[in-house]
Parts: C-alpha cells; structure tokens; sequence
C-alpha cells in the first residue's frame, strides 16, 4: 500500500503546472473581493439578487478549488463520484431542512 | 508487538497452522490485525451484548407481565429501555453485522486482508470499549435513561440533570467513531482490494449489501455526532442548541437525529438482507432471482434512505406539504424493498430446497420482513400514523422489521458461516429446534403488542392499569419473551459445543458458490494462496468439466489432515501484528469517556481527558510513522 | 482451488506480492479512496453545523447580533453590530494563499527531477518552503480566528449568550479544530522533508494532507459567505 501502482502514476502524469496554479489563485482572489465588495455597495447588497449572487459565486470558487486544487478534473473519476454524491446528499439535506425550518424563503430573500 | 522490527519479511511464525494462521494466545488476539480473527471477537462481543440487551428486555417484560406490578421503579424501567434500545441497535445488531463484514467481505472479493488492517483493529476496540463504557453504569444505577433517541430538550441539564445522559451522549460518540472507521476502511476495501475478474457487478450480494451500508455510515453517522456534540456542549458548557428559554427549537435534534436515524434503520437491515441473498441461492440451488435488480434497488433504498426521515415526526405538525413528501417518500422506499421480497420468492420457486437451519432462518426473515414492512406501510400515512405513534403498534413494527428482520437474518448468518468461521458445523437438529422455538417465541411476544397498541397502550410506559383491555396481550408478550429465551439459550448450548466439538467441515460444506467456499475452513490467514481471477458470479458453481467440486470433493481431502502451508512458507507478506491501535482507542475512550468527570471534579476531568488525549496523539504518531506493513 | 472459474493468474496475484507491491483492482492507492470517503462523510458534518447555524438565525432572543446593534432594554446598553467583516475578509485571503501554497508543495514534490537554475525555479521547487509556508499561512488563519472570539467575548458574546453565539462558535470552532489538525499534519510532513526529503514516489503523503487542507479551504470558502456576507 505504500507504493503507487503504475496505473496511479499515469493518472498524475497531466497535472496542471504551477503557472495554472497561480493563474487560479488569482482568479479566486478576485472573486473573493467582488464578494466582499458586494458587502459594501448597498444597492447591491439590498437587492434581490444580492444573495443568489453571493451563493452563486461561493459556489463558482467551491467548484474551482476542488477541481484544480483538489486535482477532481484531472483525476480518476472515481474520487469525484465518491466526493460529489455525498455532497448532493449533503446540499439536499441542507435545503430540505432549510424548508422545514421555514427557511428557504427568508434566505433566498432580500435577506432577514 | 513484533512491528517495528522492521527486516524479517513475515510475521513471527509459532510451529504449528493452527485456527487463525501461525499465532496463538490471548495477547495474539489483542494485537491481531487479521480481519478474520477482528470478525471472531465482533462476533463474540456482540453476541454477549446481544444477551444483555436481551435480560434487559426480559426485566421490562417481567414487569409489564400483569398490570400494576412494581418490579422495578419508574427510573429503572427508563434505563432499562433506553439500555435496551442503545444495545441492540448501537451494541449488538449494527457489530453483528460488523462480524460479518469483517470476516467476509475480504474473503467473498478475493483478497487477504481489508485495505487497513489496524484501523480494523482500531475499530473493534474502539467498540469494545465505547459498549463497556456505556454499559457499565446500569449496575450503579446511573444509566442513560432518555430513550435510544435521547430526545433534547428531555435530555438537556433542566430536565435530566444526573450523569446518565452524560454516558450516553459521549458513549455514542465514540461508538460512532468505531462505525466511521470501519466505514471508510470498507469502502476503500471493496472499491480497491477486488480479486482479478470482481467487476462490480460480480460481487456476491452480501457484499453489495455491505457497500451501500458503508456509504450510509459515513453519511448519517456525522450528522449525529453534531446532535451530540450539541447536546453536550448544552449540557457541559451552557450552550443554548436545546435551550427553548433562548429561542431554541425543540424539533432541532429530532431532525438532526432521524437524518441519521431512518439511514440507520437501512445500517441494522441491509447486512441482513445481503446474507439472506447468500443463503437463499445456496438451499435453492439456483442463481439469486434478478441479481442486477437487487444491486439497484439496495443502492435505491440507500439514497431513499436520506429522504424519508420526518416520517418519524409526523406527530409534531410539519404542515401538509412536509407531510406529504415525506409520507410519497416513505411509500417509494418500500417499492425497493418489495422487490427484494420478490426476489428472494423467485429464487426459491422451482429450486431444489434445501432446508437447513439457515435457510429456515432466511424463510423466515423474508415473512418477518414482510409482515413489518407492511405495517411500516401503515404509518407512512400521516393520519393513520397519528393513531399509531408512541404506541405499542410501533414498538411491534420495528421489533418485526429488527428480531423478525435482522436478527433471523443474522442467525442465518451465523448457522451458514460457522463452518468458515471455526472449521465445525453447527448441529443441525438444536438449529431446527432453535428455528422454531424463535419463531414461535417471537411471534407471540410481537405480534400481541400491534393489538395492545391499537387499543391504546402507550410506549416506554413502566406499568398501567387493569381492565383497559391490554392485560391479556402484555401476559402473552412475556410469555413470548420467556419462549424467546428458551430458543436463545438452545442456540448458545449449540453454539459453544459445536465450537468444541461439532463434526469438521470441508472447504464448501453447503456446495455454495462464492470465492469464500474456495479455501479451507477455516480460512488461512493469507486467505488466499494466489489471488483467484474472477470470471463469473458464482465461480464455484460455474464449473466447464461438469464436476461438482465442493462438497464430496473437499471433504475427505481436509480430512486426511492435509496441513495449510503457512504464510511464511508460501511467502506471502502479511500484516504483523500491532499494540498501538489499542492504545490509540484506549486513548480515545479515555479522552471521551474521562468528560464524565466535568461533573465530578474539574482537576480530575482536565488530567483524564489531557491524558487520554495525549496517549491518543502519542500512539496515533507511532503507529502511523511506523509501517503498516511487515514487508517493503 | 482446482476450478476452472478461480483460477490463479500470473498478471493479478503472484507477480506483485513477488515484488511486495500489492495488487489492487482500481490501480488506485488505497489512502486516497478512503480520504476522499472521510471528504464525503466531512461534508454532512459540515452541512449539519451550518444548517444549525442557518436554521437559528435571527432566533436569537438577545444580542448581540452578527449583523445588527442592539440595545439590551434591561440596562440600556448598546452593541454594536458583532461581525468583524475587514478581519475576517483578510483571514480568508490568507487561507485563500494557503492553499496555493500547498498545491505548489505538491508540486515541487511531483517535480523533484526538474532541473531549477533561477531563484524563482529553485523557490518553485522548494517543497519545505511551501509546507512550511502553508502551515504559517493556517497559523496565522488560527491567530485571526483567536481575535475573533477574544474580541466577541470582550463585547459581549459569550458561548452561551444567545442561539447566535452558540452555533456561531461551534460552527466555527469545528472548522478552526480541523484547521489545528492540518496544521500539525503540515508540520509532521515539513519535518519529514526537511530531514530526508520527500521524493516524487511519495508525492501521496502530500496530496492526502493537500486534499483535506484543500477541503478545509472549501468549507470556509461556504461558512464566509453564508456567515459573514449573507446578513
């Protein structure tokens, strides 16, 4: 077990460079500070788009990290099946109790 | 112990192949990383907590035997349940279970041990450990006495200030610490450890069963752990999770607690119904009914699973469109598990039957299921539910669906696997007698308590009244209880003689089909000799020459004492040996269990947790710094 | 094992153990499977903590509040609006930057044969440096967050104030535990490299403790927005 077979090794054989890794970082970054600029324009963040945009892009750098950072694009399928299916039944858990709770509405809102 | 002495390819060898491999003695088994020897001690551990989950019972019953007895007090008949609850479930079915996955599932995929074996043996410490902790406090009087379910706000300070919330709320951490290990150790053992030619779709059904298991562990046990973690930060520090004063919603840990809670009904029966699914083929002597339909509909009721869990809160008024999508839910999930019941039925029509003990046991199961599937049906109805809820018409369901389901199932299990498992068969004449009694035994404890419900009996009460119509079935319940112990202790007697001295068994005593029945019995530690390459889904029946190879052909062969090479003779490296995974789990179990002492004495809590919590990092460092592996 | 069904076979079984390597039919290493199920089970552990969070916000019968003033109409006293969103807007680039540097550790461990002449090659192949680097950057993620929860408890909220602060802490402390458990598993590693050097055959170790620092990041990534920017 301590040893990758060589089956593994071609898996990791197109890992991005660190030029990709840095050209991610910089685009996270950006992302991040539209976020928090977001906070701070106030039409912005009292209007009805304020939170799926916000959710929207925290999804969009989710998805980013795990993809390059976490290697899912490029790696065997198998690991993005184990890591996606619990987390659909993760999010769908989390929506479903969000309605329970009578939630969703208020969040999905202009914010409570 | 001999794990860190790096050079010498294989495990210390002793003269003689004995049971399990080359090693013997009582310190053999503490440090043993072999998951065939792991799945012995869940076996015994958890059939002793199966028995004391049982006396449990047995005391409840005594006392609700004739109305207004006092047997036993208020306060102790709430221990009591709760205990009886947290046993079977947490102690006793969800370890048996682990028994089998243990020393079957690397067998039935063809390979020689799970992908880590001393977080398998971690596991079962952990366990052990964990089932003594929160057993234990039952003789002083101090046992947790919530419900299995603990509902907060009930269980928080205000309303149940003594410590026995305390063990249950950290007993169930690390029992779930247990669970989690061997959940993700198994998965990654039937995603990677597959013999040559064990596609997916070639493992036996056992094994499926056992993989949608996994994945349901990993997925609802964190979700409890926060409902703990909660609770306890309520009850240790003063956090308001449960705290109705400041805001808090009582239904928080019902939610929290049934999204783990309806994924963990699947965890106690789906084992049961993957060993059925072995059983049934072997005594028809047909291949299983529609093999590729029962994979999908166990993985279907593995992701239905997750979505049904308000159905046990449709008395708290979610409002009608939850009701309704949690009652379609609930109805959905019991296509899946029709299908199964089909299936079994089709498999067994126009075989050749054979009926042995454990075929007995998995006819058994599939009416027993039937009838508390059925009544499952009933409640998924929010209206007739009302009725039904917090009755005695519940508590028969669900003793239905886990005596009547999972544990027929896993005495089937343990009658077909005992010749693997010890090299002896089980006597078949005290397995009918057994069969029956239970049968009969189980049917008029549980079945007289759907009619004391309807009528009105409530559940987790101590004792009631004359004359509202109950008394006659509470009588025929205890008398059940005391049919049911007769059966157990038959079963017991049968167990341990034929563990002395039951007749040997060959290789493949039942002419069953899978890779397990392939090697001796019992199976040397290696397993297997060369990894077998796979070409079929019941490779031992799928034989080009027209020769039944199992059972006359192995039998005489084991007999003329044939000796099983040892590891070391065929060079075969083999995990050695460890101590640390039991001082990592003495060290976690002291960590959490030492939290106790919060209400105790605050020096005594920080020197047990900082201890236990040092020991836990001290021997996590060692053992992962040092190799798995005698080899490399 | 004399059926033709089970037969032995040259490729599966015996050539590997011959060379003490183990067979394993994905051709994937065992402890990258099970770290990305222990990344799956993380997730409704996670989800479970933040619902909590979600579902008891704006329940909270006291302040202070995250994102408004309170006037406590015993005393009289005013409280500001709790959040800190500058602190923690800098703690999120710096976690941010931490996982950049981990995935340049792995691969400057990938890429041990490469030959570096430049000072930014040599830095670009620097494995020690970029652990080290990481574990500093989650350190000092670490500090912030100890800023954080000193600076809310001086104002006013304790753990057991009100619903806000109690699954605010939890919520928050679980994420900072998993954080402290990096960290010392980047330690532990950077050790390991800085007295043998970790070689390209080993690249596993880093990408086991990469994924799950990547997965802490990504957590956060969710708790800032739905915590902190989301009022």
């Amino acid at each position: 077990m301590a040893h990758d077979t060589d089956a593994a090794h071609d898996e990791h054989g197109h890992h991005p460079t660190a030029k990709t890794y840095l050209w991610t970082a910089l685009f996270l970054t950006i992302v991040t500070i539209v976020e928090i600029s977001a906070y701070y324009i106030k039409p912005w963040e009292q209007s009805a788009i304020y939170v799926p945009s916000m959710i929207f892009m925290s999804a969009v750098k989710f998805a980013v990290v795990c993809a390059v950072y976490m290697h899912l694009k490029y790696d065997n399928k198998l690991f993005r099946n184990l890591f996606v299916g619990p987390l659909a039944i993760a999010i769908v858990t989390c929506v479903g109790l969000l309605f329970l709770f009578g939630k969703v509405a208020i969040n999905l809102g202009s914010g409570a | 112990m001999a794990t860190t002495v790096a050079p010498p390819i294989y495990a210390p060898a002793a003269a003689s192949a004995s049971t399990y491999g080359e090693k013997t003695g009582v310190w053999s088994w503490i440090t043993t990383t072999d998951h065939k020897r792991i799945g012995v001690l869940y076996l015994f551990t958890s059939l002793f907590f199966f028995i004391f989950g049982g006396l449990e019972a047995a005391v409840i019953r005594a006392q609700l035997a004739a109305p207004n007895q006092s047997l036993v007090s208020a306060e102790l008949y709430n221990q009591l349940f709760t205990m009886h609850g947290t046993t079977m479930v947490f102690l006793a079915i969800m370890p048996l279970s682990a028994a089998f996955f243990n020393f079957l599932i690397p067998l039935q995929i063809g390979a020689r041990d799970v992908a880590f074996p001393r977080l398998n043996a971690f596991s079962y410490w952990v366990y052990l450990l964990g089932g003594i902790f929160i057993t234990l406090p039952i003789f002083a009087g101090l046992a947790p006495n919530g419900g299995w379910f603990g509902y907060a706000p009930l269980t928080t300070m205000a309303y149940n200030p003594g410590l026995n919330i305390d063990f249950w709320v950290l007993g169930l951490q690390i029992l779930g610490i247990s669970s989690l290990a061997a959940g993700f150790n198994f998965i990654t053992t039937i995603i990677n450890m597959r013999a040559p030619g064990m596609h997916l779709m070639r493992m036996p059904m056992f094994t499926w069963a056992s993989f949608v298991v996994q994945f349901l562990v990993v997925l609802a046990f964190p979700v409890i752990t926060v409902a703990l973690v909660f609770l306890q930060f309520d009850r240790f520090f003063g956090t308001n999770f449960y705290t109705l004063t400041a805001g808090a919603d009582p239904l928080l840990w019902q939610h929290l607690f049934w999204i783990f809670g309806h994924p963990e009904v699947y965890i106690l029966i789906l084992p049961a119904f993957g060993l059925v699914s072995e059983v049934l083929p072997t005594f028809s002597r047909k291949p299983l009914f529609g093999y590729a339909v029962m994979v999908y509909s166990g993985i279907l009721i593995g992701f239905l699973g997750f979505g049904v869990w308000a159905h046990h809160m449709f008395s708290v008024g979610m409002g009608p469109i939850a009701d309704t999508v949690f009652s379609l839910t609930t109805m959905l999930i019991a296509i899946p598990t029709g299908v199964k019941i089909f299936n079994w039925m089709s498999t067994m029509w126009g075989g050749k039957l054979t009926f042995t003990t454990s075929m007995c046991f998995s006819i058994g199961l599939v009416a027993m299921f039937t009838i508390g599937g059925l009544s499952g049906v009933t409640h998924a109805s929010p209206p007739t539910d009302l009725q039904q809820t917090d009755t005695y018409y519940v508590v028969a369901h669900f003793h239905y669906v886990l005596f009547g389901g999972s544990i027929m199932g896993i005495f089937a299990g343990i009658y077909h696997y005992f010749p693997k498992m010890f090299g002896r068969l089980m006597n078949e004449t005290l397995g009918k007698w057994h069969f029956w009694i239970n049968m009969i035994g189980m049917n008029l404890t549980f079945g007289p308590m759907h009619l004391s419900g309807l009528l009105g009996m409530p559940r987790r009460i101590y004792t009631y009244d004359a004359n509202q119509g109950w008394d006659l079935f509470n009588m025929m319940s205890s008398i059940g209880t005391a049919i049911i112990i007769v059966a157990t202790l038959i079963f017991l007697y049968n167990f341990f003689t034929s563990l002395k001295s039951g007749p040997r068994a060959g290789r493949d005593p039942w002419g069953a089909s899978t890779l397990e029945w392939s090697i001796p019995s019992p199976p040397p530690e290696y397993n297997f000799a060369v990894l077998p390459n796979v070409t079929s889904r019941y490779p031992l029946w799928d034989v080009t020459d027209g020769h039944d190879l199992s059972r006359e052909h192995h039998e005489g062969h084991e007999n003329r004492d044939d000796r099983v090479p040892t590891s070391r003779e065929l060079g075969i490296p083999m995990p050695a040996n460890t101590f640390k995974p039991v001082m990592a789990a003495l060290g976690l179990c002291t960590m959490l269990g030492g939290m106790t002492l919060k209400h105790v004495n605050d020096v005594a809590f920080y020197v047990v947790v900082g201890g236990g919590a040092t020991m836990l990092v001290v021997s996590l460092y060692a053992w992962l710094t040092s190799p798995l592996e005698e080899s490399h | 094992m004399s059926a033709t069904a089970v037969e032995p076979t040259m490729a599966g079984g015996e050539s590997h153990d011959a060379h003490g390597h183990h067979y394993t039919s994905t051709g994937l290493d065992n402890r990258k499977i099970a770290i990305w199920a222990f990344i799956g089970s993380e997730c409704m552990l996670f989800v479970s903590l933040i619902s909590t969070y979600l579902i008891y916000k704006g329940k909270s019968r006291v302040g202070p509040y995250p994102h408004e003033a309170w006037t406590d109409p015993a005393t009289g006293e005013t409280f500001k609006a709790i959040l800190n969103i500058p602190v923690t807007s800098f703690s999120t680039f710096v976690l941010l930057m931490s996982s950049l540097a981990m995935v340049l550790a792995h691969n400057a461990v990938v890429n041990r044969h490469v030959k570096r002449t430049t000072f930014l090659a040599r830095l670009e192949g620097n494995s020690f440096f970029w652990l080290m680097s990481t574990a500093v950057l989650g350190i000092v993620f670490l500090m912030c967050q100890a800023y954080e929860f000193t600076s809310f408890v001086h104002e006013g909220l304790g753990l057991t104030t009100n619903l806000f602060s109690s699954s605010f802490f939890v919520l928050t402390g679980f994420h900072g535990a998993h954080v402290t458990a990096g960290v010392l598993w980047l330690f532990t590693l950077a050790s390991i490299d800085k007295t043998r050097g970790l070689t390209p055959a080993e690249e596993l170790k880093i990408d086991l403790c990469a994924l799950y620092w990547h997965f802490v990041d990504v957590v956060w990534i969710a708790i800032f927005v739905l915590l902190y920017l989301i009022k």
